[in-house]
């Protein structure tokens, strides 16, 4: 009976897992992300790159909703370089006191304004596809880091028995292999002011980084803080577990 | 009952007037616990410990949380980005829901194990099954609240089950609705029900609680103590031994929220709910797959939905479908056999409630729910008729410590205390 226990745990975390895999007809690529495991951190460089990323190649149709620019600060930027990328993008705000909506530059409390004003919009230019928002996207797909950094480094031409229709593209690492979005990355679409390499894998997995931390900011506070918290309760499991030894001690012998 | 017992005169004067003081010695301090419990034993606290995480950390969540299907998915995003440790407080939850499931199914079959079930205890294990059903509803109300595409289309194939009702099985949907389609009535309704039915619960806990007191623990032994040398009192015994138990429970559920906090939930959760869009395959939560496997074996849809419920009504029945007297596992060879295979027979579904309705699974399902019915209906019947039960120990003492030496060593245990 003492094996009960873990059993049952072990079984449903396998059953929990096998169906969080999901459509299983592609194969991941697999890479060592620096934020998996207990003491996981985020690159700030390569959040930093895969901010720029973002900017120059996936920001022209997918937005970033849950993104403000103050929380930048968290890729290593100054408070004078949040306040001069916000400056960068117009925000609608108002009514001002003659009752009229206005343009303003950005500040840093603004969010990242989306591309298109509403889904009806995005749709219209792109297709009929939608254009999925990015802020949560690795944590919306199984496996999330792994998947994506497969979706944008596996185009490739269509095997000769596919078909693949106007406007949609073949993708290895997509399900079903037809997506609307074309390639988005070639390699040398940006020039970082690193002189990080800008090949196809690199920018992926610079936007695997920055996409992570959209997805959940505070990925590295929630491994830091857990690291603490279990030193202190494996030192509360060994003091509880000799105070019920010695509690016991005069009722059964060990 | 008499006050003189305290040595502080403030406690004296309340407990004159309101013996809370008595009453809390009594059931705490002396409840006289049978000595032998295995740490199996310690799950119906932990479930007690879960049930209180769980209402503290909603309510505190229920305040930064909009039930609007235009706010609610956006307003869960706030308390994960910008609430003061609202991130913690969501996984906390999140997860405690299925640490919570994971506490009450081991306590669940820790009960079929040893018997607990059986006179006197019936009420007891009655009432334990009420607080399984409502925990059921409060963990399906909960699943919608964040509005993701889960939660969306869970709420409609689950809420659709009762439109298999004959005759009025449409207005009963359209009245747990509150319109014509899972919509903003919807979400604000199991708001309102999520944050009822825990309450609910306690107040289920506390009778459950009566009914344990009024003849104590069962034991791995299953007979019942014979006398003080067979007990312990609770404190500090047992509260020493759940406080261990707390600590080894709290270490994975912390393990669990703070290095895979997603890990039991379905990624499709986080993007919000689109009436428009169906996801690939919808999947209740882990707790609900065994019971999600058991609808989709039946053909028919009012017939899988019956067996559903059956699945737990059976439960209600269970004393008086297992006649057998004696209540341990232990001294039954083949009970325990069968107990094994039942357990095996619920994982399989829970494993087959999480693949798609397809193929072998089908057929499995189909197996697996016949035997689920099969073992409550059939064998635990049969078998406290023909069974041959091994020899019962003649008391806790004996079987614990091998031997009749034991007398010093109970008044030892009294003047301890």
């Amino acid at each position: 009976m003492k094996w009960f226990g873990s059993l049952i745990f072990g079984c449903i975390l396998f059953v929990s897992n096998s169906f969080a895999a999901g459509s299983g007809d592609v194969v991941l690529k697999h890479k060592d992300w620096s934020f998996s495991g207990p003491f996981g951190t985020l690159d700030k460089s390569a959040m930093q790159r895969g901010f720029q990323a973002y900017r120059e190649i996936c920001a022209s149709c997918h937005s970033l909703n849950y993104i403000a620019f103050r929380n930048l600060s968290d890729l290593g930027y100054s408070k004078a370089e949040i306040k001069a990328f916000a400056a960068e993008y117009e925000v609608e705000d108002g009514p001002n006191d003659d009752g009229e909506m206005f343009m303003r530059p950005g500040i840093a409390a603004d969010r990242f304004p989306a591309p298109y004003p509403n889904d009806a919009a995005a749709r219209a230019g792109n297709g009929g596809a939608y254009p999925p928002d990015l802020s949560l996207i690795t944590k919306a797909r199984a496996n999330g880091p792994d998947y994506l950094y497969s979706l944008l480094t596996s185009y490739k031409d269509a095997p000769g028995d596919k078909e693949v229709p106007d406007g949609m593209y073949y993708n290895a690492a997509y399900p079903g292999n037809l997506i609307a979005m074309p390639q988005p990355i070639y390699g040398d679409d940006v020039s970082y002011a690193d002189g990080a390499p800008a090949d196809i894998s690199s920018i992926a997995s610079d936007l695997v980084y920055f996409l992570t931390w959209t997805a959940e900011p505070s990925l590295e506070k929630r491994k830091r803080t857990g690291v603490k918290v279990m030193i202190f309760l494996l030192i509360m499991v060994g003091m509880s577990y000799g105070a019920m030894r010695f509690i016991w001690s005069d009722v059964k012998k060990a | 009952m008499s006050a003189d017992k305290f040595s502080n005169p403030v406690v004296r004067w309340i407990d004159h007037r309101l013996p809370i003081f008595s009453f809390m010695d009594h059931e705490l301090n002396e409840y006289p616990t049978p000595k032998n419990l295995n740490y199996f034993w310690n799950f119906g606290s932990l479930a007690g410990v879960s049930l209180v995480i769980m209402i503290v950390t909603g309510i505190v969540l229920a305040m930064s949380y909009t039930p609007h299907v235009d706010y609610a998915f956006q307003s869960v995003e706030r308390i994960m980005r910008d609430v003061n440790h609202g991130w913690l407080l969501r996984y906390i939850h999140m997860n405690g829901a299925s640490f919570f499931f994971i506490v009450v199914f081991i306590h669940i079959f820790r009960g079929l194990y040893y018997g607990s079930y059986k006179a006197p205890r019936e009420l007891l294990w009655i009432l334990g099954v009420l607080i399984l059903l409502l925990m059921m509803a409060t963990a399906f109300m909960g699943y919608v609240l964040p509005w993701g595409q889960m939660s969306f289309w869970g709420a409609t194939v689950i809420t659709n089950l009762f439109s298999a009702i004959p005759f009025i099985g449409d207005s009963i949907v359209t009245f747990l609705w509150g319109g014509f389609s899972v919509d903003n009535p919807t979400l604000n309704r199991f708001f309102a029900l999520h944050y009822l039915m825990p309450f609910l619960i306690v107040g289920v806990v506390i009778l459950h609680l009566v009914a344990l007191h009024r003849f104590g623990s069962n034991n791995p032994i299953g007979i019942d103590p014979s006398g003080p040398q067979d007990t312990v009192p609770f404190h500090p015994y047992y509260t020493i031994k759940d406080f261990f138990g707390l600590s080894v429970f709290l270490t994975l559920f912390a393990a669990a929220i703070f290095f895979f906090p997603n890990f039991m939930g379905h990624p499709d959760n986080y993007i919000p709910a689109n009436p428009m869009q169906t996801p690939a395959h919808i999947v209740p939560e882990w707790y609900f797959l065994p019971f999600y496997a058991i609808l989709r074996a039946v053909p028919d849809k009012l017939g899988g939905v019956l067996a559903m419920f059956g699945a737990i009504a059976v439960l209600f029945i269970l004393p008086w479908l297992d006649r057998s007297p004696i209540r341990s596992g232990n001294f039954r060879p083949i009970f325990k056999i069968f107990f094994w295979v039942f357990f095996a027979d619920c994982i399989a579904l829970g494993y087959l409630g999480g693949m798609p309705a397809e193929g072998i699974y089908v057929v499995l399902s189909r197996v697996a729910t016949a035997w689920y019915f099969l073992h409550f209906l059939v064998i635990l019947p049969l078998l406290s008729v023909i069974e041959t039960p091994k020899p019962l120990p003649q008391s806790l003492s004996k079987s614990v410590l091998g031997g009749s030496a034991m007398a010093g060593a109970a008044s030892a245990v009294k003047e301890k205390v």
